[in-house]
């Protein structure tokens, strides 16, 4: 059963009648180089933001540059223009393999979702820079922007659901339970999470519906689960079509992946008041929230385990297929991360931590560890074979990346550990007077050498992005083509 | 007859409400009480709408992103009261469109910033942070003093009455003049009714250059009303219990 969910019959594919019907791939192609693109100016502005809270002068007394202006634009670059376009392209590809049946609507829905979706990314991050924002972290974009993001998402929401309904394969294959519950949640929460007013209708400012306490809950609620949602939902459909895929081996529990697919698209919804323990939020929600993010730990762990023991006897893989490594890697990482979560979701943890950089280094674990490290492995998968190449260009520029991205997250999150524990400690520090012991600004100043190795983790990871662009760039341009004939929907036993 | 998943998985209609069923779960059961239990927001006196100024301001704190870097909400603990001030109510963000809580405090939480500095301090740090605050990593908002575009302030708070803040048909028709008037833009202008629309207002020129309404006059008077609306003298702990 589970061979056979997981990698689609292959023995009844000879009994099908045979058709010419094409996969659809020129879209994912373009979103693949789109999420490189955006992947490489997420990182660059991450880094000059990093070293801005080093050396302050970086700000370059612009309002176009300040830090307050180009956070915003890392972060939705990072989460919806590199990961967006990662998952997009992906689950386009994932959803016509696993299904034996080109992508619905073509060429045009296809297209029309790519450029509706890069529309998007630029209109929201020219307007960060302009000053254009909601003021809700991680659903910045103005009124407009969400409008039209919302005509592109439910267009990608009927090509990829039309393509399963035209499946010739009897099940749905797991990886697009967690593509098609990534993208309904997604626009049930930016729905919700956006309802504004707009001043007028020519111009760019609005307001929010919501006030104070609810708009918090409703903000964190949405905010949580674009990580639930977006970053974890949509790539663990990534890796149960791109671990099995690269490692020759079936998912390695079809139970599992039920079980923890039903347990973490409900209990991920009921996480987002810890981002808000110990404020004015009535604490009945506080301590739900906290109850259901330490319960989350086990399903979390459920996608892990079933990701990770997928390599049961194919790990001297790890060693001949770096991509695969880098996969591997990420679901380690975000073993690692969904197990710092719930703890820090704990009202006691959630204390010390709550408002110091051990927040933006458990984001990071997550984002660079989880998030961009299964992209990349996808990534070296999957563009020689959408440009039908035979292999990558270097094996060894990927071994290059891997170490230097490695290296880059463990000074990241190791300086943001330090930074965040010192901060809070130092914030509830008492003398022996009984007075605070630091003014606001010496905890600031403190923080100055852990930002400097933050920005230098930072530096590295975009590094590897490098190399990864260059590699990728050399291996599309390569002349050893093989055969186009893999890319028949009829003929491929996926 | 036995559960099979296969019925679910062989059912894309069937997978896509059964999921959208499954996440709506929480958060109906999180947010729609907050709305309905009355106790959520306390009964507090003295909160008010915002003056066309400071709205205009906290525009503008927005516009910066000020929210990346500062909290504006203050926690039930002891450094933290000490610190800043008394705990933040969930009563004193009751006409916030949007929330500005924050997530992060590189700075520290301004949720009680209002009148713990003079309107001078507060220009002279926007212009130049390291000038007061050598330790600080602040960006300088020294493009701050450049002309505030408040002509449509009656649209902005008509917005927000849809919203459901209490402006009245006055303050929207004032919305304009009320400007000017906080800025000290009209000195020889009555605010007597400024002051009745908006108790506590503070009224005056804030950066120095009276005949002109910049960005700077409109963050400061911001920032010099964070937290001061509620009296905190005359609250009983029991006034607070939600």
């Amino acid at each position: 059963m589970a061979v056979a969910s997981a990698i689609g019959a292959q023995g009844m594919v000879a009994a099908r009648p045979v058709t010419t019907e094409t996969y659809y791939e020129d879209v994912v192609r373009a979103f693949i180089v789109a999420a490189m693109f955006w992947g490489i100016a997420a990182f660059a502005v991450g880094v000059l933001i990093a070293f801005q809270l080093a050396f302050p002068a970086l700000n370059m007394g612009l309002e176009w540059t300040t830090f307050g202006r180009l956070r915003p634009l890392h972060t939705s670059a990072a989460i919806f223009a590199f990961g967006g376009s990662a998952l997009i392209g992906s689950s386009l590809y994932v959803v016509q393999r696993t299904c034996r049946a080109p992508l619905f609507g073509g060429r045009y829905l296809g297209w029309f979702v790519f450029l509706g979706y890069q529309l998007f990314i630029v209109m929201a991050a020219t307007g960060y820079l302009l000053g254009i924002t909601q003021g809700k972290e991680y659903a910045e974009p103005e009124w407009y922007v969400d409008l039209w993001l919302t005509i592109v998402w439910v267009a990608y929401l009927i090509a990829f659901a039309g393509t399963l309904f035209k499946r010739r394969e009897p099940h749905i294959y797991v990886a697009n339970w967690f593509y098609l519950a990534f993208i309904i949640t997604i626009a049930m929460l930016h729905i919700v999470n956006n309802v504004t007013i707009p001043v007028s209708f020519t111009g760019t400012k609005s307001y929010i519906a919501w006030a104070g306490v609810q708009d918090a809950m409703i903000q964190w609620w949405y905010g949580h689960n674009a990580v639930g949602f977006f970053l974890t939902a949509g790539f663990l459909g990534m890796m149960y079509y791109f671990i099995p895929k690269a490692a020759e081996r079936p998912v390695y529990s079809y139970r599992l992946s039920i079980v923890h697919f039903w347990a973490l698209i409900f209990l991920y919804i009921w996480a987002g008041p810890h981002h808000l323990h110990y404020t004015a939020l009535p604490d009945w929600t506080q301590t739900l929230g906290m109850v259901m993010s330490v319960v989350l730990w086990m399903p979390s762990w459920g996608g892990m385990i079933n990701g990770i023991m997928t390599l049961s006897g194919a790990w001297d893989k790890l060693r001949t297929d770096p991509g695969l490594r880098f996969s591997v890697t990420a679901v380690g990482f975000y073993g690692m991360s969904t197990f710092e979560g719930p703890v820090m979701s704990v009202k006691a943890v959630n204390g010390l931590s709550h408002y110091t950089d051990w927040t933006i280094g458990h984001v990071h674990s997550g984002a660079l560890g989880w998030v961009a490290f299964i992209c990349f492995g996808m990534m070296y998968y999957i563009v020689p074979v959408l440009w039908r190449k035979k292999g990558l260009y270097s094996k060894a520029l990927v071994e290059w990346h891997f170490w230097t991205a490695t290296l880059g997250i463990v000074l990241y999150i190791t300086a943001m550990w330090v930074s965040g524990i010192m901060q809070g400690l130092m914030w509830r520090a008492y003398d022996e007077y009984g007075f605070l012991q630091y003014s606001f600004v010496e905890t600031v100043a403190a923080m100055h050498p852990y930002y400097v190795i933050r920005g230098t983790g930072g530096l590295l990871f975009l590094t590897g992005a490098l190399f990864m662009a260059y590699n990728l760039f050399r291996t599309i341009r390569s002349a050893e083509s093989i055969e186009p004939q893999a890319a028949v929907a009829s003929v491929a036993a996926e | 007859m036995k559960f099979s998943h296969a019925i679910i998985e062989k059912n894309v209609l069937l997978l896509a409400v059964l999921s959208l069923i499954t996440v709506s779960i929480g958060g109906l059961v999180q947010i729609v009480p907050l709305f309905t239990i009355e106790t959520t927001i306390e009964r507090v006196e003295g909160m008010r709408p915002y003056t066309p100024l400071e709205l205009a301001g906290r525009n503008i704190y927005i516009r910066e992103g000020c929210y990346n870097c500062h909290s504006q909400q203050i926690r039930t603990f002891k450094d933290e009261v000490e610190r800043y001030g008394h705990y933040s109510l969930a009563a004193e963000s009751m006409y916030d469109h949007p929330f500005q809580w924050g997530s992060k405090r590189t700075g520290p939480d301004l949720a009680r910033v209002g009148g713990k500095y003079s309107n001078d301090w507060h220009v002279a740090h926007l212009n130049h942070p390291q000038a007061l605050v050598p330790e600080s990593i602040m960006p300088a908002y020294a493009f701050l003093n450049r002309p505030l575009s408040f002509d449509d302030m009656a649209d902005h708070l008509k917005a927000l009455r849809i919203a459901g803040v209490p402006y009245t048909d006055e303050m929207v028709a004032e919305a304009v003049r009320d400007v000017r008037l906080q800025a000290g833009a009209l000195p020889d202008e009555d605010t007597e009714a400024l002051l009745a629309r908006y108790p506590k207002a503070h009224v005056g020129d804030f950066d120095g250059k009276p005949a002109e309404v910049t960005e700077m006059d409109a963050l400061v008077a911001y920032l010099q009303m964070l937290g001061t609306l509620v009296d905190f003298t005359r609250i009983s702990p029991d006034d607070l219990k939600q």
